[in-house]
């Protein structure tokens, strides 16, 4: 008798009692795409696991490429190889030297963009998240412009450090202005369908109960190569989402230099860039010189996306280390 | 809310007796706004999520006499910008757009040439605005600005929430003439005075009474 034999091995289990109601989901929950995980699941069975579990576990593997999702064994050491991108010691001239953020796609969250504007020029599409009277929101393309300004002036200082880059507006503050949740989220959700690089948040909400979806959605970007930039601020409140780890948040330095900027050891705020006396795009073709950390995010924005149109395989917490190293105060810059 | 008609009694002889000094409040945070900033006017404004307006709540230098009760659509202006994006906001050459002057500009023909706005928010909600306009221009100033309205603004959240929790408990008041009637006499009551002693005394004469 040839215990490895599955038929044999399926014999032998059904002799077995039953297997505790735990051992069976546990050997459930393991993906069939998991190659590794089938020992596991076999021992679960020979421990009386039963015909049950084998019967999961010795489904046809669909991809076997698929890496390991919650341990390496020694033989899968090739799996997980990586590609070494960075040089010993890093510098701005290696990270984005004659970058333009080509090939880079940025979106704005905001009140949505002027098309056309001198400062921003054309776009790659406007949609905008609308809130019905029921309640419901849909995601619709946008052919409003901007109704306020804020996303203009984002979409401005990000074009200005990253002109090459493509700039997508997603709407979510409307004509009211203030904006609300559900818009918020869906415009967010919508934004990470698209898969963007870079998605700046020069605002923020206060309602916890969207910070915690926020939060799952941050964390989303993050692992799906999509880098959340947002606004800091300095109020007596809790707001989201800049104060997540996996968002990358700015507040504003005095400096006049556009990519001058600065790693706080002391986070939540994590970066500063140049925030005050901004000339930024303003509705109707116009300039209007601008302080405040709505103006300090898309800098950081912009220069991230320099880095990806040069490094486009960088993971957010790759780039964030990058930026990290070409901090001002850090040395590489 | 409660449905005890004694905590209704007791909430709103707090409105009734507090408007006027929530009022005083509010002014007494533009006018400090504007003298710590050496600007030449300062605004208040509350959000009313009804309407969807910005509301002039207090002003304090130009505009202070016309402002006051004045309206604006949420959509229109800074104060909108600031609401809608829970971020403060420093503009200095503003002259050069009135159309995003409207919140300041309204009926006084004052156009501002910079102004720095920071929101109100009172946990998680945002209830209005704060404004100091045409301050004297310090270079490197602005971020310590902002960082002292912000902190001022707290005050100002503070001071705007209870004013819409007084004027809810009075549209309440106006809907029941018996428990305003209470109220009234609870807020002569607690005011002090020669007859407050004699009218505890008669009160306490009357629940007596009335509690047989």
């Amino acid at each position: 008798m040839n215990a490895y034999d599955p038929e044999t091995l399926t014999e032998l289990l059904r002799a077995l009692p039953p297997a505790p109601e735990r051992w069976v989901r546990r050997a459930q929950q393991i993906p069939r795409h998991a190659g590794r995980a089938r020992p596991f699941a076999r021992l679960a069975g020979a421990f009386g696991g039963g015909a049950a579990v084998l019967a999961h576990s010795t489904q046809p593997v669909e991809d076997e490429t698929e890496l390991p999702a919650w341990s390496l064994r020694a033989h899968e050491l090739e799996r997980i190889e990586v590609q070494p991108r960075w040089p010993e010691r890093v510098d701005r001239e290696w990270a984005w030297g004659a970058a333009t953020g080509e090939g880079v796609r940025v979106c704005v969250l905001d009140s949505g963009i002027e098309q056309g504007h001198p400062l921003v020029g054309e776009i790659e599409g406007a949609v905008a998240a609308i809130v019905d009277d029921d309640g419901a929101v849909r995601v619709e393309e946008d052919a409003e412009g901007d109704l306020c300004g804020h996303g203009t002036a984002c979409a401005g200082v990000i074009r200005a450090i990253a002109p090459g880059c493509s700039l997508t507006s997603v709407r979510i503050l409307g004509g009211g202005f203030t904006g609300s949740g559900p818009a918020f989220l869906a415009g967010l959700r919508w934004a990470l369908e698209q898969r963007f690089d870079l998605i700046n948040m020069s605002l923020s909400t206060t309602k916890p109960e969207f910070g915690r979806i926020l939060h799952e959605l941050a964390d989303t970007a993050y692992f799906q190569r999509t880098l959340l930039v947002a606004s800091a601020h300095n109020m007596p409140v809790e707001s989201y989402p800049w104060r997540f780890a996996s968002v990358l948040s700015v507040g504003s330095h005095e400096e006049p230099d556009p990519l001058t900027f600065y790693y706080n050891p002391s986070p939540p705020v994590e970066f500063f860039a140049r925030g005050v006396d901004v000339d930024v795009a303003w509705l109707g073709g116009g300039q209007m010189r601008c302080t405040g950390n709505s103006f300090a995010t898309p800098h950081m924005t912009g220069i991230a996306a320099l880095i990806l149109s040069k490094h486009p395989d960088l993971r957010p917490f790759e780039l964030k280390s990058l930026l990290y190293l070409l901090s001002n105060n850090v040395g590489a810059a | 809310m409660t449905d005890d008609p004694l905590f209704a009694a007791a909430a709103a002889a707090g409105a009734l007796a507090t408007e006027d000094t929530h009022r005083s409040l509010l002014q007494s945070i533009v006018d400090v706004a504007r003298a710590i900033l050496h600007a030449r006017a300062s605004s208040v404004f509350l959000y009313d999520e009804e309407t969807d307006d910005l509301v002039f709540a207090a002003v304090s230098g130009e505009g202070a006499s016309s402002l006051p009760g004045k309206r604006i659509p949420s959509g229109t202006g800074i104060a909108g910008w600031v609401l809608a994006t829970r971020q403060p906001l420093v503009v200095e050459d503003l002259g050069g757009d009135p159309r995003f002057a409207q919140d300041v500009a309204v009926d006084t023909g004052y156009v501002p040439k910079g102004l720095i706005a920071v929101p109100l928010l009172r946990e998680d909600r945002a209830v209005g605005v704060l404004e100091v306009l045409d301050r004297p221009q310090r270079p490197g100033f602005a971020l310590a600005e902002i960082d002292l309205l912000s902190l001022f603004a707290d005050q100002a959240a503070i001071a705007l929430d209870l004013l819409q929790h007084a004027r809810r408990a009075q549209a309440v008041l106006k809907g029941d003439d018996e428990l305003a009637s209470i109220a009234r006499l609870a807020a002569a009551l607690s005011a002090s005075g020669e007859r407050r002693e004699a009218g505890l005394r008669l009160l306490q004469a009357l629940t007596e009474l009335v509690a047989r």
